[in-house]
This record gives C-alpha cells, sequence and structure tokens, in this order.
C-alpha cells in the first residue's frame, strides 16, 4: 500500500529564482526546489542535504543539464545529482531523496509522507 | 626450395599476437605455418572475459577471424589438440593426425589450479578460464541463489564479479588474510574488502576449505578447517594458474622445479628447436601471468625466428591496474617494498575511501614501487616515474596527496622522454607515437590503429591521449578543448565571441554558440567573462544562475555549508577602529577568528541569513568586500616599506594600497595574488605572487607569473626600475592579456607555462605592442577599474537582492539543524566527524 502522502504549500512563485534553487523547510526536512524555466515541467524538489558532506546545500547548486538530463552540482564537493531521479551521476550508488512538486496558482506545492497519520498508527 | 613448418600449438591471446608478429616479418616466407587450438574458438581477449556475462559474444571478444588466417596462409586447426611431442623425428600428433615440425612453439598457455580439495569433482564446481567454462557457470547459476569463489586474487575478484552479474550472492573465500595478497598490503587490502563488502559481496578470509559435501540448504556446502562451513549453489575456483606444460614434460623438455617450460633470453627451451612463450614459459624462475609480459615473449621470439641476434626477453614489468567490481586498484613495481632500504610514503583516507602508497629508494630520489586503491587516477603518472626512473620531486609525497591538498598535478606528457613506455602490451614508447605522427598519424584513432597502442589491456588509454594531444598541438594540429559538452570553444574562443559581439547574458551566448542548458563548467566560465566583459553585479537576475556558491553568496562556503566573510583591507593596513569593529562583529554572531596568510581576517561559521547583517555593520564601518570567494584579485601584500623600515627603499605600503584598490573586483579566470616589498630583502614574499613588485633605489623591479601554494613557481623577472605609472601601466596590460587568453581555471603561473614563445613573446606583446593591442587593454581595464562597486554594498541595499539569503524562504527563522558546534582554543568550530 502506498504511504499516505500529502501535499503542502512551501513558497511562492516569487520565491523562485530561475535557474537555480531555493531551500525550503518540510515536516520532512531540509528541500530544495529547482525552477528551470527552459524545462518542461520546469520545478524540480530534491532533499536539500548533501549526502557527502551531511551540509544542508544542494539548493545552492550550479543548475544545468548534462546528456539531455536537469542536474545540480554540489556546492561543496561538486558532485552531480539528476534532478528527476536523484541519483547522483559520478556514484549512481548514491541517490537524494526527490519530491513531487506542482505550481498551484502561485503556490508551489510540494508531496511529503503525512507525518500526522504516521503518528497515529504509530 | 621447399618451405620449412612451423607449428604453433595453442591459439590464445600470446599465441595469436605472435602470429600476428611473425606473418609480418620476412622470416615468414620461409615456412608454412600450422596451429593447432585446443578450444572450438579462435583467440579471444581472455583479459576481458567477464564480459562475456554482460552482453559481450565470442565475436566482440575475439582477436582475430578465420579470414584474416587464411588470408595469412595459417593453416587454423581448432578443437585438435595435440596429445604427443616426439622430438627426435620432430613430429607431432593429434587425434587426428600427425604432423612434422622444423621449428614448434609452445603458447599453451596455463590451466586453473584447483586445490585438491574432497568433493572438488562436484558437478556444481567450474573453473573460471575458457568461454566453455563461463556458459557452464551461467547454466549453473540459472537455478541458483549463490555462489563461491575460492581465491580473492585479481581473477577470483573477476570472477565474484562475475557471479554478481549473473544475480548470485556472491562470496570470495581467501586462505591469506586479505584480498589480493601478491599486489596488495595490508590496508590496501583492508580497503579492497571494505569496499567489495559495501557492494553486496561477502568476504571471508583465513579459511581453508577441507571439504566440499551435500548442502542442506543450498546444492553445496563448504567445510573449513576452522570448523565453520558456508553453503552455497556453486563454486568457481581461481586459486592461481599452473602452467600448462604437459606435452614439454612428456618429451623431457627442461621443465622447472614447479612447473613450467624452462626458456632462456630468447624463448628457446632446452631443445633448440622448440620455443615457449606466454604463461608455459619459465623465464629466470619466474611465470608471469599477464599478458603484456606474454607479448613482449612474443615478439621477442619473432625476432629470433628472423635471425636477430640482439633479440632477447629480458623479464617484464609486472604493474597492473584493474576496475575490480567498480573499485580501482593499482600494483606497481616494487608494491611491498622488498627493496634493501626502501622507505614508504602513506596516504589513507578512510572517509573518502582511498589508500596509496608509494615505495621510494633510500635516497629517496625514484619511485620503486606503489599501491593504490580506490583511485587510480595516480597510477599513470606513478606508473612513468617508476619505470622511467624519473627523478622525484623533492616533495615525493605530493604525488599522492589529493589535488589542492598539497597534490602534484600529473606528470605532464612533455616531461616524458622519448623512451617512455606508453603501452606496455605492445610495446610502444612516445617515440613510437611521435614517429607515427610525423608520417601522417593526425589523431587518436590513427595512432591506435599504426601503433596498436592501447588496443591490449587498455590501461593507458588516457595516457596515450595525453601524448597524442600533446604532440599534435605542437604539430600545430587542431585538438578538441571544448569547453564541455554545451559549448564547443575554447574559454579564449568563447571570450572573444562575447567581446566582439557584445553578448549580455548567458542565455544568449548558448542559445546563439551552444547547446543545451549549460552546466557547472560553462556557467562559472562565462559568467567569469561577462563580469570581466561587462563589469555589471554578479548578482543581477542573468547573473545569478552562473555562479558557483561563493560567488552568489559573496562568501566562502565552508564544510558545513556555513559561510566565512573576508573583508578587504588593502596593503594589510588598518586602522585601531576597524580592527576593533571586526573583534565587535566577530563576538556578536560568534565567529571563528583567523588572520589569513594575505594579511587580512577570516570571519568562520555565519550562517546564510546573517551574511548581510553582518555587511550592513562592515559597509557602515567603512569596509568593502575582499572577493575572497571570486576568481579576481585577492589581496596585495606588502612589507611595511620605506616609512618605518631601516632598510626600505620605497613607499611598499601605499604602492600595495594603490594596487589593491585599482584591480580589485576585476573577475579572471583564477584568482590573482599581488605583493608588494619595499626592498630586496623581500619581506611580502612578491616572487611567489602572480605580480610581484620590488622596491629598487630607482623604482620598481616587476616580477610575474609566480606562484605558491600547491606548484610553487618564481616569478620570473619582467621589467625593471619601472616609475610608479609605468607600473601600473605594465600590469594592466599583462592582467588583461592574461584575462582574455587563459584558459579556465589556469593560473598566471600554468598560462606562462602554456604561452607558446613564454616569456619573450610577453614581453614583446606587453613592452613593444607587438600586436598593437596595448592601447585596447589599457582601456579596457580603465573601464574595469571606472565601474568598480562594492558587490556587498550594492546588495545589501537592494531588497530582492536580500531574498536570496534566506535559508529556509518559508521559515525566515528556522536555524539549519545539522550545524553542531564545538569549542576549541576559546572559539567555536564545526563539529567534525572524524574527531
Amino acid at each position: 500500500m502506498k504511504a499516505r502522502t500529502c501535499w503542502n504549500a512551501v513558497c511562492t512563485v516569487e520565491d523562485l529564482v530561475p535557474e537555480s534553487g531555493i531551500a525550503v523547510w518540510t515536516e520532512d526536512g531540509p528541500v530544495a526546489v529547482f525552477y528551470l524555466p527552459h524545462r518542461l515541467p520546469a520545478l524540480f524538489a530534491i532533499s536539500h542535504t548533501d549526502p557527502f558532506s551531511g551540509a544542508n546545500v544542494l539548493a545552492r547548486g550550479i543548475t544545468g543539464d548534462l546528456k539531455g538530463e536537469p542536474i545540480v552540482a554540489s556546492p561543496l564537493y561538486k558532485q552531480h545529482f539528476n534532478l528527476n531521479t536523484g541519483v547522483c551521476l559520478e556514484d549512481d550508488s548514491v541517490r537524494v531523496k526527490t519530491y513531487a512538486v506542482l505550481l498551484d496558482g502561485n503556490r508551489i506545492l510540494l508531496e511529503t509522507a503525512h507525518k500526522q497519520r504516521e503518528a497515529v498508527a504509530a | 626450395m621447399s618451405k620449412k613448418t612451423l607449428i604453433v600449438i595453442g591459439n590464445g591471446m600470446v599465441g595469436h599476437h605472435f602470429l600476428e608478429q611473425f606473418v609480418a616479418s620476412p622470416g615468414a616466407a620461409e615456412y608454412d605455418i600450422l596451429v593447432f587450438g585446443e578450444e572450438k574458438q579462435l583467440a579471444y581477449d581472455r583479459v576481458h572475459l567477464s564480459e562475456y556475462f554482460t552482453g559481450s559474444t565470442h565475436a566482440d571478444l575475439a582477436m582475430g577471424t578465420a579470414d584474416w588466417y587464411s588470408a595469412q596462409g595459417v593453416e587454423l586447426r581448432l578443437d585438435e589438440s595435440v596429445t604427443t611431442l616426439n622430438r627426435d623425428r620432430k613430429r607431432v600428433t593429434t587425434p587426428k593426425g600427425e604432423y612434422g615440425y622444423d621449428e614448434l612453439v609452445l603458447a599453451t598457455g596455463s590451466f586453473p589450479f584447483v586445490p585438491p580439495i574432497e568433493g572438488r569433482e562436484h558437478p556444481h564446481c567450474f573453473v573460471y578460464r575458457t568461454l566453455d567454462d563461463l556458459d557452464a557457470i551461467r547454466a549453473s547459476a540459472r537455478e541458483g541463489k549463490s555462489g563461491v569463489v575460492v581465491g580473492g586474487g585479481l581473477l577470483g575478484l573477476e570472477a565474484a564479479n562475475a557471479l554478481t552479474n549473473l544475480g548470485l550472492q556472491a562470496h570470495v573465500v581467501e586462505f591469506a588474510p586479505r584480498l589480493m595478497p601478491v599486489q596488495l598490503d595490508t590496508d590496501g587490502g583492508a580497503l579492497l574488502r571494505h569496499k567489495i563488502e559495501e557492494l553486496g559481496v561477502q568476504v571471508h578470509t583465513e579459511k581453508a576449505t577441507t571439504a566440499i559435501v551435500e548442502g542442506e540448504n543450498a546444492r553445496l556446502r563448504m567445510n573449513f578447517s576452522d570448523d565453520s562451513h558456508l553453503e552455497t549453489d556453486l563454486i568457481v575456483f581461481s586459486a592461481g594458474i599452473r602452467p600448462q606444460d604437459a606435452l614439454a614434460r612428456s618429451s623431457d623438455l627442461e621443465i622447472g622445479e614447479r612447473g613450467g617450460v624452462v626458456v632462456n633470453d630468447q624463448c628457446t627451451t632446452s631443445d633448440p628447436h622448440i620455443h615457449a612463450i606466454g604463461e608455459c614459459a619459465l623465464w629466470d624462475q619466474r611465470i608471469f601471468g599477464l599478458v603484456a609480459p606474454g607479448y613482449t615473449m612474443a615478439r621477442t621470439l619473432s625476432a629470433v625466428l628472423n635471425r636477430d641476434r640482439d633479440a632477447a626477453f629480458t623479464g617484464a614489468d609486472m604493474s597492473t591496474k584493474l576496475k575490480l567490481l567498480g573499485v580501482d586498484v593499482g600494483s606497481i613495481g616494487d608494491a611491498h617494498g622488498q627493496t634493501p632500504g626502501a622507505r614508504n610514503i602513506r596516504f589513507n583516507d578512510e572517509q573518502a575511501g582511498h589508500y596509496r602508497r608509494m615505495v621510494i629508494s633510500e635516497d629517496g630520489k625514484t619511485l620503486l614501487g606503489a599501491i593504490l586503491v580506490g583511485d587510480n587516477s595516480h597510477y599513470d603518472t606513478l606508473l612513468q616515474y617508476a619505470l622511467n626512473g624519473i627523478a622525484l620531486p623533492t616533495n615525493p609525497e605530493t604525488l599522492i596527496l589529493p589535488e589542492g591538498q598539497g597534490g602534484a598535478p600529473a606528470l605532464g606528457p612533455d616531461a616524458l622522454p622519448e623512451t617512455a613506455s606508453i603501452c606496455s602490451c605492445h610495446n610502444v614508447t612516445k617515440g613510437d607515437i611521435c614517429n607515427v605522427i610525423d608520417a601522417g598519424c593526425g589523431d587518436l584513432a590513427s595512432v591506435k590503429a599504426e601503433t596498436k597502442a592501447s588496443t591490449g589491456c587498455g590501461g593507458c588509454t588516457a595516457l596515450l591521449k595525453n601524448v597524442v594531444d600533446s604532440e599534435l598541438e605542437k604539430r600545430g594540429v587542431e585538438v578538441n578543448t571544448d569547453l564541455c559538452e554545451h559549448f564547443p570553444y575554447s574559454r579564449q574562443d568563447l571570450f572573444h565571441l562575447v567581446k566582439v559581439n557584445g553578448i549580455r547574458t548567458f542565455r544568449t551566448l548558448i542559445s546563439q554558440h551552444g547547446r543545451g542548458q549549460g552546466c557547472d563548467i560553462c556557467k562559472p566560465a562565462v559568467g567569469s567573462i561577462l563580469a570581466t566583459c561587462w563589469n555589471e553585479h554578479i548578482l543581477a537576475t542573468d547573473h545569478v544562475p552562473l555562479q558557483d556558491t561563493n560567488d552568489t553568496f559573496m562568501a566562502n562556503m565552508q564544510k558545513n555549508g556555513t559561510y566565512s566573510i573576508v573583508p578587504r583591507i588593502p596593503g594589510g593596513e588598518i586602522t585601531p577602529d576597524k580592527l576593533i569593529v571586526l573583534g565587535e562583529v566577530a563576538k556578536q554572531y560568534n565567529l571563528y577568528t583567523k588572520i589569513t596568510g594575505g594579511q587580512r581576517v577570516d570571519l568562520f561559521g555565519a550562517t546564510l541569513s546573517e551574511l548581510p547583517e553582518i555587511w550592513e555593520q562592515l559597509i557602515a564601518a567603512g569596509f568593502e568586500t575582499g572577493h575572497a570567494y571570486g576568481k579576481s584579485l585577492r589581496t596585495v601584500k606588502s612589507c611595511v616599506g620605506n616609512t618605518w623600515c631601516r632598510y626600505g627603499v620605497q613607499d611598499s605600503v601605499g604602492m600595495a594600497i594603490h594596487l589593491e584598490n585599482r584591480y580589485k573586483g576585476l573577475r579572471a579566470p583564477h584568482k590573482v595574488k599581488m605583493a608588494v616589498s619595499g626592498c630586496t630583502r623581500e619581506c611580502a614574499e612578491a616572487q611567489s605572487k602572480d605580480f610581484g613588485v620590488i622596491a629598487t633605489e630607482n623604482g620598481w623591479n616587476l616580477f610575474v607569473c609566480g606562484n605558491g601554494g600547491m606548484r610553487p613557481r618564481h616569478g620570473d623577472l619582467f621589467a625593471t626600475d619601472l616609475s610608479d605609472e609605468a607600473l601600473i601601466r605594465t600590469i594592466d596590460r599583462v592582467v588583461m592579456f592574461y584575462v582574455r587568453t587563459a584558459d579556465r581555471l589556469q593560473r598566471t603561473s600554468v598560462w606562462m607555462e602554456n604561452l607558446e614563445g613564454g616569456l619573450d613573446y610577453l614581453k614583446q606583446v606587453v613592452l613593444e605592442d607587438s600586436l598593437g593591442i596595448c592601447a585596447e587593454l589599457e582601456e579596457h581595464m580603465n573601464n574595469i577599474a571606472g565601474t568598480y562597486q562594492c558587490e556587498w554594498k550594492t546588495a545589501v541595499e537592494d531588497p530582492e537582492k536580500r531574498k536570496r539569503f534566506r535559508e529556509f524562504v518559508n521559515l525566515p527563522q528556522q536555524i539549519d539543524p545539522v550545524q553542531e558546534w564545538t569549542t576549541e582554543r576559546g572559539q567555536r568550530r564545526p563539529v567534525s566527524e572524524s574527531a
């Protein structure tokens, strides 16, 4: 059974920076939201935590594409992460969490685990 | 005159290589050639055998084709093994017939050693040598869940990889206390084990198998001498090889104590008409279990049969580089340091999983051997040092330190002598490569086709490319210098495109001259070019996404995601009031404070959201940004000069402040450092800077393109006794010429070394205006100096730009939870995982 999830508004369109990322705080921890206006879809969300350093910095990396896939380069040690899959290009055994993200009017919605439900179940 | 007959027994890699060499030689005309192969297939590449499980077919792995053999007039008899050898009558027999020879070549190779363990004949026990073996393993694996490889050497791990590819839970059982005991030491073996276990292969060392019996939960059960056991569905023995010398034994040729057909330097056995090459041959009490020495023997024998009196096999380098289960492993020369007096240098980064060991001679001058685990990027350079006896640098440890932490750059192809062996499989030297390029080979592919370099084990691919590129470049041939996959141009090309076409945004440049969306290579490079050309604020909307995080947030990111702040302190001169402000700000935000090497103060540990607040205070106190984050002018270091010092002859502090204020903010291909010394005592260490100025009685001497850091270089004396104005004018020109012509991330020192014509050429351009561009260079520099703005001042005054400094845009008060702190020597610092 698919785990219960919920969609939360995390920021607005005005908060986004074209061709770059911003960080938001969610129940699931820090998440990086990227806006690549020349792609369709243009919004991507992955964990903000760089798995190689443990620091919350991925939103501050340089975005772009490699072989057509959208990527962000970690600002610390420069590994690349596929924004669609979260997989690290230099080491495919490493993968950061990805989140579904969508635009609802002016709001950016992010799909995260339904914490309250989990708490009740536990 | 009728032809003589040459018979080759064995059609493996070495046998095939011998034929390739021999049929191309004049001596081949004297012989009819007959080849016997035991296997059904033509010689194939056993080095890449495991690729058979990942999609390669025999055709992919084959060394040649049947057509090739017939075109060469070689009679090939496959699936026909020679059963007896009669030396007196010079005849061999097979189940199909009897054949006479004049010269006989044994290239029978080796067979896998299977330890005499009870139960080893079980149908699900295998060896790993031929395509037939692999077919049998594949069939057995279909119904199985797990597999054991007995033997943790090079081939054993290769086999374990193959079992993993077949979807089995793989185990490696090794008798020795570590993996790859021949090539690796204890630390290297331990790291390799750790990495392989991380990949899901279970490793069992110090296990001696006593019996193989029926299993309870799997097909087989292995009992070990320590009373433990392991259940598995199949077993692959890979416990070493033994020379295939049965034929030689039965015909009373001289055989080594532990097997192998004894050969001399001419690869000839105790019978002058019988020769042996490859893994069946024992030379100087040694069997060579690698393909490269076998190839060398094959070439030697071909020359011997052509009556070359000088031809001799003189041993071979047993260095190996390979990827085992995706883990880099390299072993060079005397890896265990057995040479008397040998010393070791070890680098062991357990965090990154890198282990490197160098074995150096007693006098510290030459590299005897090396071990690498986890990262083979240093292999080529180390191998060249070891093979060619190139003198080690003064600090040899730099060869294995990570780059950026004192690590030396790889040995450039230019540093290699003509005799340097580039491809040891096919014995191709740098000189050979130069020759075929001179003879008309114009690219890598044709050099490979002509010399066969890099077509053996493939370990030299990167080195070969470097040598070919460098040699082609020397001859004026175009080499691919594309910045990245998005731009088919070098940085210099892009600079001209931007400048000439007046391009002001990355988007325009990539849509007109590139493809795709860009990446972390081209974006900052173009960002820097745009800044040099047009000097717009780096946080202008179009430029923000181009910058490295340090430029984006105008501070230096540290390992826990916080930033350090370096305000500009021109010339290192600071008033007590300003020093107090730095102290107060540091106290208020609990910032770790350190004096830098460039006579400034570095404040560490500021969060993203604190940066603008801190800078508001610093700007109010009269500070400007120090560009410590940028590829731009850092500091101009100075000694106190003639205003105080009794030896000083000029006002070095005054000149340093003037230079710092002129060049601050200029974006360059890399950082730029300067220094001014007030007399020849050189207290400011100006000769180690990109631009160094030393006072004389009559003015200033200018040194250019020096460097400290990981590859020190003394600056070259460029001009002497310059007036203040002449000094500025000269630096303007050199700086701008560098900015326009250097590669991405190329410091002035490397730029100078690669500049055709070197120092003399630069003097012509700058001092004699040989290109007629000096006025333009000066004007460009004047424009940049005239449009300088303190980036931080502009940023804190602009609410839109300040929005970028929110840690989390939806929760401004949220503190980053991963930042953990401790106190050391009275100051706060991040908790480090290793401490």
